[in-house]
């Protein structure tokens, strides 16, 4: 609860800062409430304290909590000169950003369907706004009209399924919806089952699974980068905890009669965000599809359950969220510069900048799910995991994917090493490098090291 | 013993680090630590005790939940194919003396990255590690592939690479198969040989692996991208994907394909053989239609290729000891011909056959050493490709007459694609190109020296590298027929 309360009262903190003109002030006030907000996750592992039987704060909420802030500080770290050039009002950003951080937070740890919906809700309230931030840019309103549309339409299919799963058990509580279904596991409501289809429904729609992806792209595209950086990382593996602890747990015992519809969403997740991303001529698009596949790959968690599928997207997530960062920070400063986010605008970046290319590069290497970086320990996590009940065809087909996943990734690496540009040189501001380097370090030593994460939930 | 392993596989990594911020001096400290790696082979091969079993052992524990630890080992077969990548790198090093590549720390640090990742896939006990080796050698070689390489680098590179990383995507998959079937959950070798699969499932992860290792060695049909990556190769690429790792496959089927799916290897050995054999003449007959030498050099590696790999699928002793030796010769002389013409591209800008010839008259040396290689590769007795050839004719010859009479064409065929290519370029008239070819000399001596010398002492006396594996070769064999009769 403190990690909650932590990031609110630093989002008023620093609107009350800008209130007062200390633009100075903003960021470090955020980033000390972040840390002192982290401080307090680390400190609460292994305590599983319950809040009111609405929140819960186990390892699984912890974890996670602990990777969004962290994800967090280091996209406010990449904040520098970014959004001061649009606007006067930069405070207003930052407490928007916390407050999604705080919904995300109630999404890992919730116990009871309403805090799930609350929990959505202020995250997405938060993240309409920031996806529209830039009022005079025509790509953003739209992003933003259309993310708050798809959004609102998302919402309802999931509160009428959380209703219909209310009128079958009687309950929101997880717990209670957990033993009715062990209790009448023979004779389930018939109004359970339309209902989880649309919880499900209205999640993919969250986290960008296909066949309900079709905001993505534009979205990610016409919102600022920095924004569609949080949006991509940090949201999205808040929307697989809360998919996770859901499905995962409470929904458990029904698991043969949701398999087969997820099956097919991760298929047609990985086919679509793949095939599409490699046609992307634009760097921010193509970081949008892949992000589509890369949901098709965490929720290969859900389609064989172990004791190990929680932990496998944490381990994903957290190869994810690090070398995204990396290649939206390069993507901004490379925009910055160029003006441009096209592959072709990363032309010759590998002479002028090598310390920015050969991050952007280990983050490729990662993403793409090349051995010793942490991309291909989440990978093969995730494979392993479903190899454990021999679906093997569905490993077979991840693999083609994976394939086609190396070539577009590769598309940046050659365009930074291969291809003559103009030989510009980037400013990298110490924080971006901070970054850079701490990401970098943390991509390599989760793939050469993984065990201090692999059994942490 | 155990420091000596990790000092030799760490070694190269350690010059890389260095070399990579050396600036213009990088070549001579990449030759240092890689001369430096191939003392310390030296003194490993001196310690080397020729019985069957592993030496200098490590086994470190490093990502114990996966059931994933360091365990890496030198038995007969991986001291040969450690030999040649210890020895093969610092005279590619040599050979890259001459060139005057953009950035050179870069390169010759990814050269001594890629070393290592070979050390590591020639002495993983553990499959998990040897994957891993498998996959970072791949990475290095296709930067200099593609940051140095020619005007076509780009395509031909990304071909190369997906190709490649699809064969290791599948072998990946077969290692996933083969941890879930061991009880022990662990990926290390022994464990891995103990197990009893039925065949159908031995037939499945055969393909899982033999695709990854056909594709890098490579067998017919999955050579399609050889000759262009090796064409638009910078000349240290093309030495060290034909030299050194297209043996990585043919390390990986005596190693990891033989002893663990041997019932596999019954049911489609006949499969890889048949294969093997249509590549020898397929690719044999390519080769004589090459207007361009370095085209004809990489189809003729794909013949040579071919010969190997049908003798091990053969599965005896003459077959498996005729493909060790030859592993080592056949590295040495791709080599030296790469190398050669890479000294004739360099001169004159070109390695069209055509528009080539009479270079001996001005560069006598030059064509006496490539006399030497060709004679090597040509397997003319007395050479080292004699030794290899010879073996593996004899073993493809026990398992099938009509294979040999097919593989034996190689020879023929070799001897005349070859002979025809160094008439064409180093006697006849001298045109404007050639008229004032300069002989080679200072590191270029050095390097054909060296390989020279390697290649009529290994032709002359082979006895104690063969001697090296025999043990390792016949202990593999008897572990292979022990699990197919108790499978029956």
């Amino acid at each position: 609860m403190n990690i909650i309360i932590t990031i609110v009262v630093t989002a008023l903190a620093v609107l009350y800062a800008g209130l007062f003109k200390a633009k100075k002030a903003l960021l470090p006030l955020t980033l000390l409430g972040l840390l002192i907000s982290l401080t307090f996750a680390v400190t609460a592992w292994n305590s599983n304290t319950v809040y009111y039987g609405m929140m819960e704060m186990d390892n699984f909420a912890i974890a996670f909590s602990s990777l969004t802030i962290l994800g967090t500080i280091f996209i406010f770290l990449l904040t520098q000169n970014y959004f001061s050039k649009n606007s006067e009002n930069i405070a207003e950003y930052y407490t928007l950003i916390l407050f999604a951080l705080s919904g995300i937070v109630i999404m890992v740890s919730y116990t009871n369907m309403s805090m799930l919906f609350i929990g959505i809700e202020i995250m997405s309230v938060a993240l309409y706004i920031l996806a529209g931030i830039r009022k005079n840019n025509f790509a953003s309103n739209e992003a933003s009209l259309k993310y708050f549309l798809m959004g609102a339409f998302s919402t309802g299919f999931l509160l009428f399924g959380i209703t219909l799963v209310y009128g079958a058990t009687g309950s929101f509580s997880l717990h209670a919806i957990n033993q009715y279904l062990i209790g009448n596991y023979q004779a389930v409501s018939p109004l359970f089952y339309p209902g989880v289809i649309l919880i499900m429904i209205g999640l993919c729609f969250k986290i960008g699974a296909a066949p309900f992806h079709f905001w993505t792209p534009d979205v990610y595209e016409g919102a600022p980068s920095l924004i569609t950086a949080f949006m991509s990382t940090v949201v999205k593996t808040a929307g697989f905890a809360a998919f996770l602890r859901l499905f995962a747990g409470t929904f458990a015992p029904l698991h043969d009669f949701w398999m087969p519809p997820l099956m097919a969403i991760v298929c047609i997740t990985l086919f679509i965000g793949n095939v599409t991303a490699l046609f992307q001529k634009n760097f921010k698009r193509m970081l949008a599809y892949s992000s589509i596949s890369h949901a098709g790959y965490l929720l290969f968690s859900l389609i064989t359950l172990t004791a190990n599928s929680a932990n496998n997207v944490m381990v994903y997530a957290a190869a994810y969220t690090f070398a995204s960062i990396i290649a939206f920070a390069v993507l901004i400063l490379v925009k910055q510069k160029t003006g441009h986010d096209t592959f072709e605008s990363f032309n010759g970046l590998g002479k002028r900048n090598p310390l920015v290319a050969l991050a952007l590069t280990i983050a490729m290497l990662s993403l793409a799910g090349i051995p010793l970086t942490a991309g291909f320990i989440g990978k093969y996590m995730m494979f392993l995991n479903v190899m454990n009940e021999y679906q093997i065809y569905l490993v077979a087909f991840a693999i083609l994917n994976a394939l086609v996943g190396f070539y577009y990734y590769l598309k940046v690496i050659v365009a930074m090493y291969f291809k003559e540009g103009s030989e510009i040189v980037l400013e990298t501001p110490v924080q971006y490098k901070v970054v850079l380097i701490l990401s970098v370090i943390i991509t390599i030593f989760l793939g050469v090291y993984p065990t201090i994460i692999l059994n942490l939930i | 013993m155990e420091q000596l392993l990790i000092l030799l596989i760490f070694l190269p990594v350690v010059g890389a680090l260095v070399t990579a911020f050396t600036g213009n001096a990088a070549k001579h400290v990449a030759l240092v630590f890689a001369v430096a790696s191939l003392a310390l082979t030296a003194v490993v091969a001196g310690q080397f005790v020729p019985d069957a079993s592993t030496q200098f052992v490590v086994n470190l524990p490093w990502i114990q939940d996966l059931g994933i630890s360091f365990h890496a080992g030198i038995d007969g077969i991986s001291l040969i194919t450690v030999l040649l990548t210890n020895v093969l790198v610092p005279v590619i090093i040599l050979a890259s003396y001459q060139h005057n590549y953009k950035s050179p720390a870069g390169f010759f640090a990814l050269i001594l990255f890629m070393q290592a990742g070979l050390l590591v896939v020639f002495t993983a006990m553990d499959a998990f590690l040897f994957y891993i080796g498998w996959e970072a050698a791949l990475i290095p070689i296709y930067f200099i592939c593609a940051i140095w390489g020619g005007k076509d680098r780009i395509k031909v590179n990304m071909k190369f690479f997906v190709y490649t990383i699809a064969g290791s995507l599948f072998m990946l998959l077969g290692i996933i198969y083969l941890y879930l079937q061991n009880p022990a959950h662990n990926f290390d070798i022994q464990a891995l040989y103990q197990l009893h699969l039925d065949p159908v499932q031995q037939g499945w992860i055969f393909w899982s692996f033999f695709i990854a290792f056909a594709i890098k060695m490579p067998v017919f049909p999955f050579h399609t991208w050889q000759p262009d990556t090796y064409t638009e190769a910078p000349a240290a690429g093309t030495m060290l994907l034909s030299g050194i790792m297209l043996k990585m496959g043919i390390y990986g089927v005596i190693r990891w394909l033989l002893p663990i799916v041997p019932a596999g290897v019954q049911d489609w050995g006949n499969t890889a053989i048949i294969l093997s054999v249509i590549g020898i003449v397929y690719a044999s007959l390519i080769a004589f239609k090459q207007r361009d030498a370095k085209r004809l050099v990489a189809y003729s590696s794909i013949a040579h290729v071919g010969l190997i790999s049908a003798g091990i699928f053969a599965l005896n002793m003459q077959g498996l000891q005729g493909a060790m030796i030859q592993m080592l010769s056949h590295g040495i002389n791709v080599i030296g011909l790469f190398f050669v013409l890479d000294i004739v591209f360099s001169r004159v800008k070109t390695n069209t056959i055509a528009e080539l010839g009479g270079i001996a008259k001005s560069a006598p040396k030059l064509a006496i050493a490539f006399l030497i290689i060709v004679l090597g590769t040509v397997a003319l007795p007395g050479t080292n490709g004699f030794i290899g050839e010879f073996l593996l004719l004899i073993g493809i010859y026990q398992y099938n007459i009509w294979a040999v009479v097919f593989a034996g064409l190689t020879v023929i065929f070799g001897a005349v694609y070859m002979f025809r290519m160094y008439q064409n370029i180093m006697l006849g008239k001298t045109n404007e190109l050639t008229v004032g070819f300069a002989d080679i000399k200072g590191t270029e001596q050095i390097v054909l020296g060296i390989i020279c010398i390697l290649i009529i002492v290994l032709g002359v006396y082979p006895k104690p590298i063969l001697h090296l594996s025999e043990a390792s070769v016949q202990q593999l064999l008897e572990q292979v027929n022990q699990k197919l009769t108790s499978v029956k």
